[in-house]
């Protein structure tokens, strides 16, 4: 595959812009010494260009797509058409807010019913992604501890199977991380919390199921323990595609969480963003959110800011059109569909975890909720396959490997995560090839190594690119 | 009710009976009763062409102006219709972070793309993969920057408003000084000096083109910073990089900004995208993802994410930075849209977004609209106001005209390429109707 700079030619180019109709301005000495060297392309160039960068990317719609804790359901193609609805499109964020009634009332009824969802009193849209509104609701919890005048409380307790963006966003807010081990059921282990807790502690984080697909049974027990220290309690949205419907954060005595749209709510995830991180928070916590948020009044929607905001974490008012979407899915299931697409996603995760307990290790429980996580540990001592083998052979099948080596409690660990959008077929294939994959380990576990064998490149060389950075590239001469 | 499960009644049953179950509650009979919950408060679901006609309904309330002289943060430029008909490839658009390298060589090799066209810009030699905006990206910036024994940031007062406010937030959980320096449109190099003199801030922010339009004596703050052991953080807005001076030419370490007018609607402020670039000897201390060049077993180019050492899923609490999605569609938008209007089409949209400011400057100075700018400005300029500003807007508001944004110190104007002749005159003459 040719780069763009390598189908560059001198004089290309396409004819997009006007010629200036006013006097030109002379820039003098601030102008810079040499024209930046992007590329000079036909149009017809351009777009076969990416043609051929499509055929090289894996997205859901191109097959199935199990990966664990991403929740890669299918992306609505209507939610895409009214996100790009110029009524949407061509509003400048700063325009006068009677202007943008419509924007306005996307973010507060999003924000609605997302707090229905979630059980919380109040959310903010402006978080850009999951790992941002951790940094958001943990500047919740601290401005909390700081309010009351309580500055000793430096310390978030994160289980040893959080994502890990749970200590590096309580880091970036300023924490200490103290980590505390899961139990042999795979759930928080409850002495070691309580051994854990203390004056300096200022909450916890959690993901509820957990990221083995666990439902923790101890729950309410958890954040009590938190509570009764002292503590706030931190949800982390990531797996909510598992329980929207059934259960609550805000009734299993969580304070703030963070929601996913780009999971849970079905919006794209664009080959790594843009994402959209939404935080709600009980009342108590609500003084403290960033601004703007949005509220009814006498004349329609208006802005307002919390009375002890923390501040901005963004500029405006968050990823809008990402937003969009969600209120399309949220208004398409609606109070049926929004239980129904989680308790589905559960049904797939534990028809696939019955379907292949036989042939491999699942070493906690015999259920799950949305996802589930494959030891490959025994088939690795028997055959050599290890989970990073497996998972590359799964790409000659056109499946999109499950996580791979997460959590990190399981060694060779791969999470799989189908949700509620993939059909039994799909299911049933996605087993035939493990099983298939199983049986290659056993006749030559050494050749699954090489794998793949059908995709445009085989394994890239992780070390040399690590050790020998080349991050752009070289043009000629250089 | 709408619904994207394919399994139908019959086959859910037959899943269950695989599984053992009753019925689909029996899957929750693990989560105490008194944290499940019986109902949503919910409408019902509705079909597609509902949802159609419901979310057009709302977007209909929102009031499209067909001229807009407002930017501050958020610009309103051409979109090349390849920009759109690219970004919008499924393959694209559904795949998640390039973890697979095997399946995923399309997205990153456009993120390597996006990097060498951000290291073209700026002039500087590693770029990430992006962060989430312009000020997320100064706040990044700032932190990367810290040291055992430096830290504080000094903020020069023309910075974006909200960029100052987020790069605060950021700081004040860490503890990081933060010093604004207040007055004035721009920061003179001796004012930056004399805040700097005699402690051990780590870093300085600076925009240019900043907030109100003037481009700063960049080169003179890089002197300052650099004399009293700062680093320069320069935010630019991209646009204007196609025809002026780069980050690195004028001396600044980090090079960070707001890539929205790369190819991105309004879109009521989001999703934006933040650009982040760096010198060679910072590269390990760059926050997000970054994708590198090697090959595979046999020896052909591929695409890889690395440097991962520095990333949350590996070193979790001692991570560079708690992100991981970022703006990824964004990058490659801001890429096509680079590609397509190539370096000459960039210098294009740069000279006459600023040509179309000076010349509204010249006929809103006729009309006793004084520009306050003292120096250089590029595409953005700050006047003052004859009559109350309010009334102002509100009637070129009813002619479908969106003016400048009401600052402080008056209102704060914006041209791009889209602002024509043929529009400034129309404004021109609506603003005579008013006074």
């Amino acid at each position: 595959m040719q780069l763009l700079f390598e189908r560059s030619k001198p004089g290309r180019r396409l004819s997009l812009i006007a010629e200036c109709d006013v006097p030109a301005v002379d820039f003098g000495d601030a102008t810079r010494a040499q024209a930046p060297r992007l590329p000079q392309i036909s149009e017809v160039d351009l777009g076969r260009h990416y043609t051929e960068l499509a055929k090289q990317t894996h997205g859901v719609n191109d097959g199935f797509y199990p990966l664990g804790s991403c929740t890669m359901k299918y992306n609505p193609r209507i939610n895409e058409e009214l996100s790009q609805l110029p009524g949407f499109t061509g509003i400048h964020p700063l325009q006068p807010a009677e202007s943008a009634q419509g924007c306005l009332e996307v973010i507060a009824r999003t924000g609605e019913m997302l707090a229905e969802i979630t059980g919380m009193d109040e959310m903010t849209l402006q978080p850009a992604a999951g790992a941002h509104g951790e940094f958001t609701g943990l500047q919740l919890i601290r401005a909390y501890h700081l309010d009351r005048g309580d500055a000793k409380r430096t310390k978030i307790i994160v289980p040893d199977s959080a994502h890990g963006t749970n200590p590096a966003s309580a880091v970036m807010v300023g924490f200490d991380v103290v980590a505390v081990p899961s139990n042999a059921q795979g759930g928080v282990d409850l002495e070691a919390l309580k051994a854990a807790v203390g004056e300096d502690t200022a909450g916890l984080m959690l993901t509820n199921p957990n990221t083995l697909g666990l439902f923790d049974p101890n729950i309410l027990e958890i954040t009590r323990i938190i509570h009764e220290a002292g503590g706030l309690c931190y949800y982390d949205g990531a797996n909510l595609n598992a329980v929207m419907g059934h259960a609550r954060p805000g009734d299993m005595g969580f304070d703030c969480v963070h929601v996913n749209l780009h999971k849970t709510f079905s919006t794209p995830h664009g080959g790594g963003g843009p994402g959209s991180g939404p935080v709600g928070c009980k009342d108590f916590l609500a003084k403290f959110l960033p601004g703007p948020l949005v509220k009814k009044g006498e004349e329609g929607y208006e802005f307002f800011t919390p009375e002890a905001s923390m501040g901005r974490v963004r500029s405006f008012y968050g990823n809008f059109l990402v937003v969009v979407r969600a209120l399309a899915y949220i208004l398409t299931l609606g109070k049926e569909g929004i239980p129904e697409a989680s308790a589905n996603a559960v049904l797939n995760a534990n028809y696939l975890l019955h379907r292949l307990c036989d042939e491999f290790s699942i070493p906690y429980g015999d259920s799950c909720m949305h996802e589930f996580v494959i030891d490959v540990e025994p088939l690795k001592h028997e055959t050599g396959a290890s989970a990073m083998d497996v998972a590359k052979r799964m790409l000659d099948f056109g499946v999109h490997p499950p996580t791979m080596y997460f959590p990190l409690i399981v060694h060779e660990a791969l999470m799989v995560e189908p949700t509620e959008t993939e059909s039994p077929e799909t299911l049933d294939a996605f087993v035939e090839i493990l099983r298939s994959i199983y049986d290659e380990a056993q006749t030559d576990g050494e050749l699954l190594h090489q794998a793949p064998f059908t995709r445009f490149i085989g394994r890239p060389d992780e070390v040399t690119a690590a050790r020998k950075p080349l991050l752009r590239y070289q043009f000629d001469g250089e | 009710m709408g619904s994207y499960i394919p399994a139908t009644q019959a086959e859910r049953e037959d899943l269950m009976r695989a599984c053992g179950l009753n019925s689909l509650e029996d899957l929750y009979a693990i989560v105490p009763p008194e944290a499940r919950v019986s109902e949503l408060d919910l409408e019902p679901g509705l079909s597609e062409m509902e949802v159609a006609d419901k979310v057009g309904a709302i977007a209909d309330k929102n009031v499209r102006f067909k001229s807009i002289f407002r930017g501050a943060g958020a610009y309103h430029h051409y979109i090349p219709s390849i920009v759109k008909t690219i970004t919008s490839k499924e393959e694209f658009v559904t795949a998640y972070t390039p973890y697979q390298a095997e399946i995923s060589q399309g997205v990153l090799q456009s993120i390597f793309e996006y990097q060498t066209q951000i290291c073209e810009l700026t002039g500087m030699d590693v770029s990430n993969a992006s962060v989430y905006d312009g000020a997320t990206a100064a706040a990044e910036a700032v932190i990367m920057l810290e040291e055992r024994k430096r830290s504080g940031v000094v903020i020069c007062g023309g910075v974006d408003p909200q960029t100052q406010q987020v790069v605060k937030t950021y700081c004040a959980s860490r503890n990081i000084p933060t010093t604004t320096i207040e007055g004035g449109l721009t920061t003179q190099p001796a004012e930056l000096a004399r805040v700097l003199e005699g402690t051990t801030n780590a870093s300085v922010l600076v925009q240019s083109p900043n907030f109100f339009g003037s481009l700063e004596d960049v080169a003179g703050l890089a002197e300052a910073a650099h004399a009293a052991k700062a680093k320069l953080i320069m935010s630019a807005n991209p646009i204007s990089l196609g025809i002026l001076k780069t980050p690195a030419e004028l001396g600044a370490d980090v090079a960070v900004g707001e890539g929205q007018p790369l190819g991105m609607p309004l879109a009521f402020g989001g999703p934006y995208l933040g650009y982040m670039a760096t010198t060679q000897k910072n590269m390990r201390k760059l926050p997000g993802r970054i994708v590198g060049q090697t090959a595979d077993d046999e020896g052909r180019r591929a695409f890889v994410l690395t440097l991962q050492a520095r990333e949350q899923h590996i070193r979790r609490e001692k991570a560079s930075s708690n992100i991981c999605s970022n703006q990824a569609l964004c990058a490659m938008t801001a890429s096509v849209y680079l590609a397509a209007v190539g370096p000459d089409g960039l210098a294009r949209v740069a000279s006459n977004s600023a040509a179309h400011a000076h010349y509204l400057a010249g006929e809103l100075a006729g009309l006793g609209f004084k520009t306050l700018n003292e120096g250089t400005f590029f595409n953005e300029f700050v006047t003052s106001c004859p009559i109350d500003a309010t009334v102002l807007m509100k009637a070129l508001e009813t002619k479908g005209i969106l003016g400048g944004l009401p600052i402080e110190q008056g209102i704060l104007w914006c041209c791009t390429e889209l602002n024509t002749k043929e529009r400034i005159d129309e404004l021109v003459s609506a603003l005579k109707e008013v006074l």
